[in-house]
């Protein structure tokens, strides 16, 4: 086992973790948003947003190939601009990973910021507070458990991810070799032990994300609706 | 004095309401359903009317025709929501000076109602009259112009509720601003209402009551 290159653990992480703070910031912003409002089509939109979760991995990657690929629109446009290529690089990875990881996100956040009662933002308002005060003293705080939830689930997700990074990014060593295509490329190759040792690594990763995840939320749920102490 | 006279299309009827209050103590009266939040949310500005005018005092708060709706946080309007609405992850003191113009005032306030025991405590330790008295005092802590009950006392037992019931009276003759009140209760609004206003099918009918 000493000549497992650890590379792939390195940069599931980094991937991982960009792809959860973009993630989570649009997330929050958009389901803030469209939740808040009502407008025409909003049904569809949302319908786009969740379709990653519903659809096969090798079809968002197909899409994404569509887009960003060397003739595809964003694809064009980036190399024409700004001199970048998307496809085959860790761009990719991180693409990949952004856009499977992001319903789970979005519903989080949707979801966490209606547990609550919207009268307390009306009272926040009542008492002269700015629509940016009442966002993070109020509505962020209220819904946070529901964020975290949705941040970890987007982290792991994106830890995961496999189908649509392999149509976007290829299997490049040291560039795009995340754990799952060090796996699957591994057994291609009929290395079972290094297999083995990516699947106990992601298969621990996703386990302690899921327990801590539950224990958190328990925990959590108990703090403002303990019963009075008197 | 604040001058109401809107209109607003619900889901069933349309909302109709022209009424005037000084200094003294409104009641809105009525079944549920009647339109007596949606007055007052409107007066608050947390829906607009459709059609209309709103004047506390000397400035226009809504005004249809010349497309003025001031937002909620500049109208000065102390709004206590029918289950308190009191912020749960901060401790009642917290919740008090969230939006207080002047702590000394704001500390009057709580000694006032009799809650300074319970300024460390978070709003899940303490009982449902304290939450009232807290939510009352985080209304008055912003010094508002005009003070919104929305069934203030629902939630309390009889004990509790006709305690709070002296309570309002005596603050009010101590703050001297227009106060709505909302209830379904036929005693209450006998009770605290210098003028009752009965609200059925979004329209509202005067009763007198003997004060």
């Amino acid at each position: 086992m000493t000549d497992i290159q650890l590379s792939p653990l390195w940069l599931s992480f980094k991937t991982a973790f960009i792809a959860t703070i973009i993630v989570f910031i649009v997330g929050v912003f958009l389901a803030r948003i469209i939740g808040r409002n009502d407008f025409p089509g909003k049904s569809i939109v949302e319908a786009v947003i969740l379709l990653p979760l519903v659809l096969p991995p090798t079809v968002v990657g197909f899409g994404l190939l569509f887009l960003f690929g060397k003739n595809g629109p964003i694809g064009q446009l980036l190399m024409n601009w700004f001199d970048v290529q998307i496809v085959f690089s860790w761009y990719a990875v991180i693409i990949a990973a952004v856009v499977v990881s992001f319903p789970l996100m979005y519903q989080s956040a949707a979801g966490a910021f209606q547990q609550y009662d919207a009268n307390m933002e009306n009272a926040a308002y009542t008492m002269g507070a700015s629509k940016w005060k009442v966002f993070w003293t109020i509505s962020f705080r209220l819904a946070w458990p529901g964020l975290l939830a949705g941040l970890v689930l987007s982290f792991a997700r994106a830890l995961g991810e496999f189908g649509a990074t392999l149509m976007l990014a290829g299997y490049i060593p040291n560039v795009t070799d995340t754990i799952p295509l060090a796996i699957y490329f591994a057994v291609e190759s009929g290395n079972m032990e290094l297999a083995s040792f990516w699947v106990i690594i992601i298969v621990a990763l996703g386990f302690s994300a899921i327990l801590w995840l539950n224990w958190w939320s328990k925990r959590n749920m108990m703090r403002y609706t303990a019963k009075r102490s008197k | 004095m604040l001058e109401v006279e809107i209109k607003k299309q619900l889901s069933h009827f349309e909302l109709q309401a022209t009424f005037t209050v000084k200094n003294e103590i409104v009641v809105l009266f009525g079944p549920s359903g009647a339109g007596k939040t949606t007055i007052l949310h409107s007066i608050a500005g947390i829906t607009k009317a459709d059609q209309g005018i709103i004047r506390l005092h000397d400035s226009v708060l809504f005004h249809s025709e010349q497309k003025i709706a001031v937002p909620i946080q500049r109208r000065k309007i102390g709004y206590l929501f029918q289950d308190y609405a009191l912020f749960p992850h901060m401790t009642v003191w917290k919740n008090i000076a969230y939006g207080m113009k002047n702590e000394t005032l704001a500390k009057q306030v709580i000694k006032e109602l009799t809650i300074d025991h319970l300024i460390a405590q978070y709003p899940h330790q303490i009982s449902g009259g304290e939450k009232q008295r807290v939510a009352l005092a985080r209304a008055l802590a912003t010094e508002p112009d005009l003070l919104l009950l929305d069934e203030p006392f629902s939630a309390l037992d009889d004990k509790t509720r006709l305690r709070s019931h002296e309570e309002l009276l005596r603050l009010h003759t101590l703050w001297q601003i227009p106060i709505i009140m909302v209830t379904h209760s036929h005693e209450e609004a006998l009770k605290l209402g210098n003028r009752v206003l009965y609200v059925e099918h979004g329209t509202l009918h005067t009763a007198s009551v003997p004060s």
